[in-house]
């Protein structure tokens, strides 16, 4: 940095564009730390790749074969739903230890409102998303406006809805669910367009590969357009070569998938219902007020405060959301098994959590992404998955699963170190 | 009366960017109360941490001396164990412990690692009797006063046979019959033997108590006065001031218009320390296009004030009225202040005032997301060009605008606060040591933008401990002392020592 004069006043200040500074800078002084910066932001999806091709190499195959891919979605769903609100939880630099206690105890009250009342279930749908939004103002007051840790108030709640589950309940399970409910848990989109050949792959079903086909057309569109109107107020972007090839690999990666599961039973109804809520957070988080505040709140609490940012209004809707993703969870779980336990939801905390930093989020908040925290669950999935395919013990894919997220963690505190990230 | 306790000789040192002290000399003798005066960042703190071995041998240049032996400290450790104990402005007391556990903290009365509770209370008894606290040992620090914090502290400080006892603004939370007593205690300790440097603002104390006053300005020695020659107050305000001529203002012609806002009677409570008045019927006024400063020195008031103004960020049983444009207004959440068009720039940027692990745009942009924003959806070109603008305008050195602050030196995070500042298109600014730890070309830039703003037709407040700064800078200048504006002076009438006088009057009792 070249010394200011005392001519320079802010008035006479030459103006220095972007690009030109870009050009002249950027490879000497930042091309170094660019590198490690895109290293800590897409190491995970490198980790991904490689855990997906060991296990792809170790099951021969299996664990791409159509049904199998299928599967992983499906079982994961619940987790991967809950890790959305987790990560915005940790982004604001909280906790929430209750999630699985919330999946239980909004899972019986749906169970108890369709089964036992006969409650119309779009209706008893709403009653649980409801029940799981008071659920979660009940904890964010607490957090929000009492100042009590979140990690006290979800541990108490954590016990409160374990036990009122069990009172719901009366200590049993209480099922079947409904055909429809079951079908949005653990069913599949409709053949309507018919099949198709795909030679050597054999049949697939057209909606699916149409659905395929236009959401990435849409990735692409949103993606460029983007692009394009960065570059035209004079924002530096990646040059296109590697933006090119990153859409490429993204769309190879979802076709891939596409492809598989069109030749199983087509979409699962839970991966749409998974992919509208991706999109939706992922905007609430880049683009919405209230998500800039939620990293605002993380990365720095007392600015935050400082700059006129509502911060436990913020806290409280978070925790609000929280609950009302839990009880989406529940209900899908309850689904899935067509019953609501007593035991439902044991331990799903943990794994979202897991799931939310070994995607990237920061211990200390302020940091975090939807997508890293669905990677991060889909990692575990594929562990738990893959390790089962070929036979392993469960407690070797604990032990596994715990050595990932360590790992996860320590990589992404020794980026940081080595950037001299000021904190 | 030549036995010299401590000598430190040619002490430099130097933090990034800035040169804390420069070439420092500071002879002790034994037995003596030697006070050390200067305005805030004159380096008198930071002296005190190299001779107590918070700043490690190594990390400055220069030689320290005790009883004509060279000391090399590598911690704070090694300097007790030679007796030179220091106490912080911060008391450093354990709140959950007892009296008799923090004295003897980290040096426990505990033959093979078992505490021996009864000569840990006897011992402590005979302590707190020699400091002249009437408190059983057992009594926890948190249930005593400042006042009698202080007390267990030097008893601590006596636990570890202090040689040299460095008390770093020992009065500055006391009242002043805690104050009296304190400095009789200091008086029976130099009279067992004990040496005493001690720090302090409070310039009646240290012509009362001191034997020599060593003064420090902007990282030197300036003189070292004997006190038994009868020195003024005045003569040490002199010293202290000093004349300053390597700062530069940009030359600036206000065009100052009607009141803009009017604090009236504003009294402010501590919100820690049950009781306290922090701020006392303060009065204050500003105009459009005028920049006013607020002098006053550490624990004045100043920032308590500023900040319970700002939507009652701090304190508690404010009382008192604003008025904007002539209409009384109420501020009572930080949101309401930036609606009513009125900022503030805190004095310490990282702690307050940047999310430091977020980029440019993002934190010029946090106070007023909203402006950039249609039914919550932010337009993040437009975000870009917004912060863009404030980069080329103000000059801040960065590739681009997503640069993460926490890279940037003081001087750029700074203009990113204040860019935060005016984009809330806020009409009265507060801005808190707008250039504290920011090197001297960096400080001519944000002065050309505080006249800028002042142009602008906007108000600005600036917060000050640099009195060339305040003078150099303001149209007027108020100062404050212990709670209370105790005076303003224009540009005209302004000199340092009239200022200093202004901020060092204590309400006669």
């Amino acid at each position: 940095m070249t010394s200011v004069g005392p001519t320079t006043g802010p008035a006479t200040a030459v103006p220095v564009t972007a690009s030109e500074l870009a050009v002249t800078k950027a490879p000497d002084r930042f091309g170094g730390r660019l590198f490690s910066a895109n290293l800590r932001q897409n190491g995970i999806y490198i980790a991904f790749a490689l855990i997906i091709a060991l296990f792809a190499f170790l099951t021969d195959g299996d664990l791409l074969a159509p049904q199998n891919i299928s599967n992983l979605v499906v079982q994961n769903s619940y987790i991967l739903i809950l890790a959305i609100g987790m990560i915005l939880i940790i982004i604001a630099g909280h906790i929430d230890l209750s999630a699985g206690s919330v999946v239980a105890v909004t899972g019986a009250i749906s169970a108890v409102l369709m089964v036992n009342n006969d409650v119309p279930w779009p209706l008893a749908i709403l009653i649980t998303l409801i029940c799981g939004g008071l659920i979660g103002a009940w904890q964010g007051y607490w957090v929000a406006y009492f100042g009590i840790p979140a990690f006290i108030v979800t541990l108490a709640g954590m016990l409160l809805f374990r036990a009122l589950t069990l009172t719901v309940l009366g200590n049993q399970g209480i099922g079947p669910f409904p055909d429809e409910v079951r079908t949005i848990a653990n069913g599949f989109m409709p053949t309507t367009l018919g099949n198709i050949g795909l030679g050597p792959l054999g049949g697939a079903d057209l909606l699916t590969l149409l659905l395929g086909v236009a959401f990435i057309a849409g990735i692409v569109v949103t993606q460029w357009r983007s692009r394009a109107g960065r570059v035209r107020y004079g924002q530096v972007v990646e040059p296109t070569a590697l933006f090119v090839t990153k859409l490429a690999i993204a769309a190879v990666v979802v076709m891939t998938v596409i492809v598989q599961l069109a030749r199983f039973k087509n979409l699962p109804w839970v991966l749409v219902l998974l992919a509208a809520l991706v999109l939706a957070y992922s905007l609430l988080t880049d683009r919405v007020v209230f998500g800039r505040h939620i990293y605002a709140i993380g990365g720095n609490l007392n600015a935050a405060t400082l700059s006129g940012i509502k911060v436990k209004s913020v806290t409280f809707w978070l925790f609000v959301n929280m609950g009302v993703l839990a009880s989406i969870a529940g209900i899908v779980f309850a689904g899935r098994l067509n019953q609501a336990g007593p035991t439902a939801g044991n331990g799903f905390e943990l794994d979202a959590i897991a799931a939310a930093f070994i995607g990237g989020a920061a211990v200390q908040g302020g940091v975090g992404r939807v997508v890293g925290a669905i990677t991060g669950g889909l990692i575990m999935g594929v562990i738990n998955n893959g390790m089962s395919l070929i036979g392993a013990p469960s407690e070797r894919v604990m032990l596994f699963k715990g050595l990932v997220l360590l790992a996860a963690v320590a990589f992404d505190v020794f980026a940081k170190r080595r950037a001299g990230t000021a904190r | 009366m030549t036995d010299v306790i401590l000598q430190m000789r040619h002490i430099t040192k130097t933090f990034p960017g800035v040169t804390a002290l420069d070439d420092v000399n500071l002879t002790v003798r034994r037995g003596e109360i030697h006070a050390i005066c200067g305005e805030n960042g004159a380096g008198k703190s930071t002296l005190m941490k190299v001779l107590s071995g918070v700043h490690p041998h190594g990390d400055y240049s220069g030689e320290i001396t005790l009883d004509g032996e060279a000391c090399r400290f590598a911690n704070i450790r090694d300097s007790e164990r030679l007796g030179i104990v220091i106490i912080h402005q911060e008391l450093a007391l354990c709140p959950n412990l007892s009296i008799a556990e923090n004295i003897f903290l980290g040096n426990e009365r505990a033959p093979g690692g078992v505490v021996n509770w009864n000569r840990t209370h006897a011992e402590a008894a005979e302590l707190l009797h020699r400091v002249g606290l009437h408190e059983n040992p057992a009594t926890l620090a948190m249930d005593l006063g400042v006042g009698k914090q202080q007390l267990t502290e030097i008893a601590k400080a006596l636990s570890k046979r202090v040689r040299l006892l460095i008390l770093d603004e020992p009065t500055a939370a006391l009242n002043d019959e805690d104050s009296a007593h304190l400095l009789d205690l200091l008086r029976g300790l130099r009279d067992q033997g004990i040496t005493c440097v001690i720090i302090s603002h409070k310039l009646n104390e240290i012509r009362e108590i001191a034997d020599t006053t060593t003064i420090l300005r902007d990282g030197r020695t300036i003189e070292t006065l004997d006190m038994s020659a009868g020195v003024t107050e005045d003569r040490i305000i002199a010293g202290m001031v000093g004349r300053d001529l390597e700062h530069r203002f940009p030359e600036h012609e206000p065009n100052i218009g009607d009141e803009v806002l009017r604090i009236e009677d504003w009294t402010v409570h501590s919100p820690t320390q049950h009781g306290r008045v922090v701020v006392q019927g303060a009065n204050l006024s500003l105009r459009r296009g005028e920049i006013v400063g607020l002098a006053g020195l550490m624990g004045a008031g100043r920032t308590e004030l500023a900040m319970s103004v700002f939507g009652r960020s701090y304190g508690i049983g404010i009382s008192g009225r604003i008025f904007k444009d002539g209409r009384e207004i109420r501020l009572k959440t930080v949101g309401d202040a930036i609606r009513h068009g009125i900022a503030y720039a805190t004095e310490d940027r990282k702690r307050y005032g940047l999310n430091l692990i977020e980029d440019i745009k993002r934190n010029v942009s946090a106070a007023a997301l909203n402006k950039l924003a249609t039914h919550g959806w932010i337009h993040d070109n437009e975000e870009y060009r917004v912060a863009d603008g404030f980069r080329a305008g103000m000059n801040i050195k960065a590739p681009n605008v997503a640069a993460v602050t926490g890279k940037l030196s003081g001087g750029n995070q700074q203009k990113v606060v204040l860019s935060k500042w005016l984009f809330t298109d806020a009409d009265v600014l507060i801005l808190d040591e707008p250039t504290r730890g920011i090197d001297v070309g960096a400080k001519y830039e944000i002065y050309s933008i505080i006249n800028h703003m002042a142009d602008q037709g906007k108000a600005v407040l600036v917060i000050s401990s640099e009195l060339p700064e305040l003078i150099g800078v303001c149209d007027r200048v108020y100062a404050m002392s212990a709670g209370r504006i105790t005076g303003q002076v224009t540009r005209e009438q302004a000199t340092p020592e009239r200022l200093m006088q202004f901020m060092t009057k204590v309400k006669e009792q």
